[in-house]
């Protein structure tokens, strides 16, 4: 049942030769064509760049008030591209290879090899469109590494790269619709897709200014609606991060792949208190010169500057020598979890260690740095002074930000880092030519499934939203389109669009009618909780059916009470957050079912009852190597299809980093 | 882009206001060397002859008509744009911004060079305008300015009025100097702080040179 | 850090819509933690008024990490609040003490509409962008990305400027509501990197254009932008823009 159309010959052929063969739609019949994109962030907004260049028309949609807003601007560390430009060795291949294995051998072998392929054009692409990549004086651009690999393949600008990446794909958007070839629709929430005679043909959505519902027709849509980490309620997303358009898809048939391969992200300033809203990231690259570490001393409440040398216990070094602080996040983050659950965490909570640039800052930098300026023998003081003037222009932003969240200084003291729900490597399930199970329905960058398997390799994220708009959609959309030119756009009063704007509105007129006690934030702590206890960092069998049996009875109660005030028919923020928690309950109870099924550990997934005597992550080759698509069939009830993994190139091998 | 477009856009109708004001800051530096003379303290001859050259020579009559619609450009201009930029807010804020983040003197350059105005208005109706009738605004006979100088700084509120003025003017200049150079474009840091500390300097020493000439009449430090 | 809780003054601007005139509210909240950020002190606010059956205060925000540039609270006599290159968002409450009042309104210029409460419409700066803000090229094959060097120093400018969030605190701050920081960063960012070279007169032209045909006001050179900008971006910016559409106006035909 499940098709995901890869196409044969080698895998590194694979790709040229389906762009070869693929059909074509021709300039005069493109202008005939309506094209959806739904959300505008890195993946959207350079599909509703590139497919307005091709002439396409197209409708881009976004719920905050210019796309410029999108979640891939908080992006920090990079973007990785097999341009070898440090001659460390790096290759398209190698790319691919770090790729599949990060994740954990849980991805499609041909799209990754895609994505290796088409990153060294993304980069191209970027800094012709003006992105200020970091140089070196001579002008070049230059690279760093990130977790998960031994080559420097990550461009970045400073601690920014997603915003410049996006504002690059944004400009270039603007530019279509300056042209006339996009529409930009702003504060506008996708909420339901229409569907006719088995294709997807527009979308009901609602204007978050006047209340109003619209319905939009295309002969194609795009959903690009990013992660649904905020599932968990405390997350490193954006508060307005939802999964709303991609289950609205699911529940109208597209299947939900490995819904729940989460990445945990190692990196991640401490949880204060109760009033918590959301979680704040510090990039990865800072593992690049910080070093992680714990007392050796358990409950030890010194101050972290007055602990000795000898009583520290830099536990990533000690476990992994080969890859130290560089190991991929998945297991980063556990080692933390471990130390932190025997009893060694740092900071009032116990729920944090420490991640510390002062050996870097005087070893590596300012030892560096005192011999350019031919300054001998100098002084611990000086090393510390010419180490924080380097630090400061590789991380100074992140070091600010640090700062005003905890009001404390990274320079001098080490930061406070823990684990966070970060970004969600399942997602809509997809073909190779990114369309879900509903026809002429596709998803791109993070809210498909397709790339990062069990776990995203840092740096990934920006290169698989860009390739998927820039590179993939323009070519594969034709290849659906092509046999769609004949079709004359469907009015919105078609009988399909006025059934899908009904039950939109049954929808928001029984949540307002509710009128209970309890707030929609209330309730999506609650959630929250549970996922983060039963479904988060580790996963058991018992835990997690105690999580569907307690989501499904949260369900119940927010229906029956859940309070929003004011009305329909106007700017009402509780409104919307009251529709997006309520699709984050039904996808907290399939994310649960899809980490009791998939009972071994993979990745971001951690099953407890399957790990190796040293407690690293133990996969199940054998009996789990396939994605798990779940398709909706009813309330509470899914049907799993398995779309079988083969690994022709890159054979699974157990993950090693020591 | 027409030429009249690019003189009414926003940026346009700065540089009219950056153009004009180095102009009457050229106008200035003229004025002050030329006015300075009196404390030759030679009974106002060296003064007189300056003075004299500037009101019969045809060359510098015509440059007039060029100051005149400098003046009124700029006045124009500038309360235009004070008026426009203000309409820009029709709803304002409640507690007001003030100086967190920008001086109050580059906040009041229309308050400033209306007090500026008003003084003009005063001083060449003081001296430009008897002089002129006395001329049958042609190259006819000039009157004697030292003397003219001499009798008008001789009233208290005519000098305190003075005095007003060339204080309008140091804080306008204060800000005006170097906006007119970033408007121009002049970005570089090197230039820009060059920029200020001349600007800084002009602004003091001008404005002060003019307030030193009603008091030496009023005070009789000069004859 | 110390931490503390408090109790709080608020005086909030409160607007239904676009077309009903607006007031100030005043609340008490109380028991806040030094260790909350400000919107989460709003959030507070909000979860208890939601509870007493009123309606919350409606503001934008996001990302809450200080990047997205969607939150827009003028507090105090100041966009973003007290704190210097500092988003709202980023704000914390161990800015304030017990019994503080603080005063929160719109960023007001007629180019930015109220919604409601203390959102408003920034739209016309994606319209500026639209005017000129982008280099005009198609997705495609271009150069390989080190055929063209640049030189550091102007990499570092164009980023330095290219940090502009969006978020419209120079507008706010601006006497004249101008949006010159605005657009002199966006200018700025591709004025200096080798790509951005063919078009730089015609966009610096455009984009002028538009800001005035969407109601911002003109430059007075201030520097009340720079001073609340976020991201630090300099008021030396706007002096390149100026010289950029001069030489536009002085070349073109």
């Amino acid at each position: 049942m499940l098709d995901s159309k890869i196409p044969s010959g080698p895998l590194a052929q694979k790709w040229t030769d389906y762009k070869g063969h693929v059909k074509l739609v021709n300039p005069a019949n493109k202008r005939k064509l309506e094209v959806i994109v739904v959300g505008t962030g890195l993946a959207g907004a350079s599909a509703a760049a590139s497919l307005g260049e091709l002439g396409y028309k197209v409708k881009a949609f976004c719920f905050q008030d210019s796309p410029r807003r999108a979640h891939s601007i908080a992006a920090q560390g990079g973007i990785n591209a097999a341009k070898n430009y440090q001659n460390d060795g790096d290759s398209v291949f190698r790319l691919f290879y770090d790729t599949v294995k990060g994740g954990d051998y849980r991805a499609r072998e041909a799209n990754v090899h895609r994505l290796a392929e088409v990153s060294v054009n993304i980069i191209d692409q970027c800094v012709a469109q003006g992105v200020p990549f970091a140089r070196d004086y001579g002008g070049l651009l230059n690279n760093r590494s990130f977790g998960g690999t031994q080559v420097q393949r990550t461009f970045y600008a400073a601690g920014q790269t997603g915003q410049q990446l996006l504002i690059g794909a944004y400009q270039a958007m603007e530019r279509q619709v300056a042209l006339g070839n996009v529409q930009q629709f702003t504060r506008h929430e996708m909420l339901d897709v229409v569907i006719i005679d088995g294709k997807a043909r527009g979308i009901i959505c609602r204007n978050l200014v006047t209340g109003e519902l619209e319905r939009h027709f295309g002969h194609a849509v795009l959903l690009c609606t990013g992660g649904y980490g905020n599932v968990f309620y405390l997350s490193t997303n954006a508060m307005g991060s939802n999964v709303t358009a991609a289950w609205k898809a699911h529940k109208k048939g597209a299947f939900f792949g490995n819904p729940c391969f989460t990445q945990i992200h190692p990196t991640c300033i401490p949880v204060s208190g109760d009033h918590q809203s959301k979680l704040t990231l510090m990039s990865e690259s800072l593992r690049n010169d910080g070093r992680i570490w714990v007392p050796k001393q358990k409950g030890d409440k010194r101050k972290p500057n007055d602990i000795p040398e000898e009583e520290r216990d830099y536990y990533l070094e000690r476990r992994y020598p080969a890859f130290g602080n560089l190991v991929p996040r998945d297991v980063a983050s556990r080692a933390a979890k471990e130390r932190c659950d025997a009893g060694y965490g740092v900071g009032t909570t116990g729920q944090a260690v420490y991640l510390d640039f002062k050996y870097n800052l005087i070893n590596k930098y300012g030892k560096a740095e005192a011999n350019k300026q031919g300054i001998q023998n100098p002084d611990l003081d000086t090393l510390i002074r010419l180490g924080k003037e380097v630090v400061k222009e590789e991380y100074g932003n992140l070091f600010d930000m640090y700062e005003k969240i905890t009001g404390e200084n990274p320079y001098e003291v080490p930061m406070r880092i823990y684990p966070a729900v970060h970004y969600t490597m399942g997602g809509l399930w997809v073909d190779y030519e990114l369309m879900t199970t509903v026809k002429g329905l596709y998803a791109l960058g993070e809210a498909n499934f397709s790339d990062h398997g069990a776990n995203r390799l840092g740096a990934s994220a920006l290169m698989q939203g860009l390739a998927d708009g820039y590179f993939v959609i323009p070519y594969t959309i034709g290849n659906y389109l092509a046999d769609d030119i004949a079709t004359k756009p469907i009015p919105t009063d078609h009988p399909a669009f006025v059934a899908a704007e009904k039950e939109v509105a049954d929808r928001i007129s029984t949540l307002m009618n509710v009128k209970g006690k309890q707030t929609v934030e209330s309730f999506h702590k609650r959630l929250g909780k549970i996922m983060w206890e039963k479904c988060g960092m580790a996963r058991n069998e018992n835990g997690l059916k105690e999580a569907i049996t307690e989501i499904r009875e949260l369900k119940k109660e927010f229906w029956s009470d859940v309070r929003i005030p004011g009305s329909v028919n106007e700017m009402n923020p509780e409104l919307d957050k009251a529709g997006r928690v309520a699709d984050f309950i039904e996808l907290g109870e399939l994310m649960c079912l899809d980490a009791l099924n998939r009972n071994e550990s993979c990745g971001g997934h951690f099953r407890e009852e399957s790990q190796t005597e040293e407690g690293e992550a133990l996969r199940n080759d054998a009996g789990f190597s396939y994605v798990a698509a779940w398709e909706f069939k009813a309330e509470h009830d899914w049907n799993l299809h398995k779309e079988e993994l083969s690994f022709e190139v890159a054979k699974p091998t157990q993950r090693s980093y020591k | 882009m027409k030429w009249s477009e690019m003189f009414t856009s926003s940026v346009g109708k700065k540089v009219v206001m950056a153009l004009t004001g180095i102009f009457l800051i050229l106008f200035l530096i003229v004025h002050v060397g030329l006015n300075a003379c009196i404390w030759a303290n030679d009974g106002g001859k060296m003064f007189n002859a300056g003075a004299h050259f500037m009101g019969s020579n045809i060359v510098p009559r015509i440059l007039e008509i060029g100051l005149f619609a400098g003046f009124i450009l700029h006045i124009v201009q500038g309360l235009m744009l004070e008026f426009q930029n203000r309409s820009r807010r029709k709803q304002g804020y409640s507690v007001a911004m003030g100086n967190k983040g920008s001086k109050w003197y580059s906040r009041s350059m229309g308050i400033l060079g209306t007090l500026i105005l008003l003084f003009l208005v005063v001083h060449i109706s003081d001296f430009w305008l008897p002089n002129r009738a006395n001329q049958g605004f042609l190259l006819g006979e000039e009157i004697d300015l030292y003397v003219k100088m001499r009798e008008v700084f001789q009233t208290e509120w005519v000098v305190v009025l003075y005095l007003v003025g060339c204080i309008s003017l140091a804080w306008h200049l204060l800000h005006g100097f170097q906006s007119a150079f970033r408007t121009f474009g002049v970005s570089n840091k090197k230039y820009l702080s060059l920029i200020n500390t001349l600007g800084i300097a002009f602004s003091i020493i001008v404005p002060l040179a003019f307030a030193l000439m009603p008091l030496s009449f009023y005070f009789g430090w000069i004859k | 850090m110390e931490h503390y809780t408090m109790n709080l003054t608020l005086k909030v601007w409160r607007q239904q819509n676009g077309n009903t005139p607006g007031r100030f509210e005043t609340y008490q909240v109380k028991n806040i933690s030094s260790e909350m950020s400000f919107l989460e002190m709003i959030d507070v606010l909000n979860e208890e008024m939601i509870r007493e059956g009123k309606d919350p205060i409606a503001f934008d925000h996001d990302c809450r990490e200080g990047i997205c540039g969607m939150c827009s609270m003028y507090i105090d006599g100041r966009p973003h609040g007290p704190w210097q290159q500092n988003t709202v968002c980023q704000l914390h409450m161990r800015a304030y003490k017990d019994g503080d009042t603080i005063v929160i309104e719109p960023w007001r210029a007629n180019a930015f509409p109220v919604i409601k409460d203390l959102m408003v419409d920034r739209s016309s700066f994606d319209r500026i962008i639209q005017a000129g803000g982008f280099i005009s090229v198609n997705t495609g094959s271009p150069v390989d990305a080190n055929a063209i060097p640049v030189e550091k120093n102007m990499a570092d400018a164009a980023f330095a400027a290219a940090a502009c969030i969006g978020c419209g605190a120079c507008v706010a701050a601006c006497k004249n509501s101008s949006a010159m920081l605005f657009l002199s960063a966006k200018v700025t960012h591709l004025a200096l990197l080798p790509q951005g070279h063919p078009e730089r007169r015609t966009r610096a032209m455009n984009m002028v254009a538009q800001m005035d045909k969407e109601g911002f006001g003109a430059c007075t050179n201030t520097g009340a932008c720079e001073a609340v900008c976020p991201k630090g971006i300099s008021i030396e910016n706007i002096a390149r823009l100026n010289r950029e559409y001069l030489m536009a106006g002085l070349t073109s035909e």
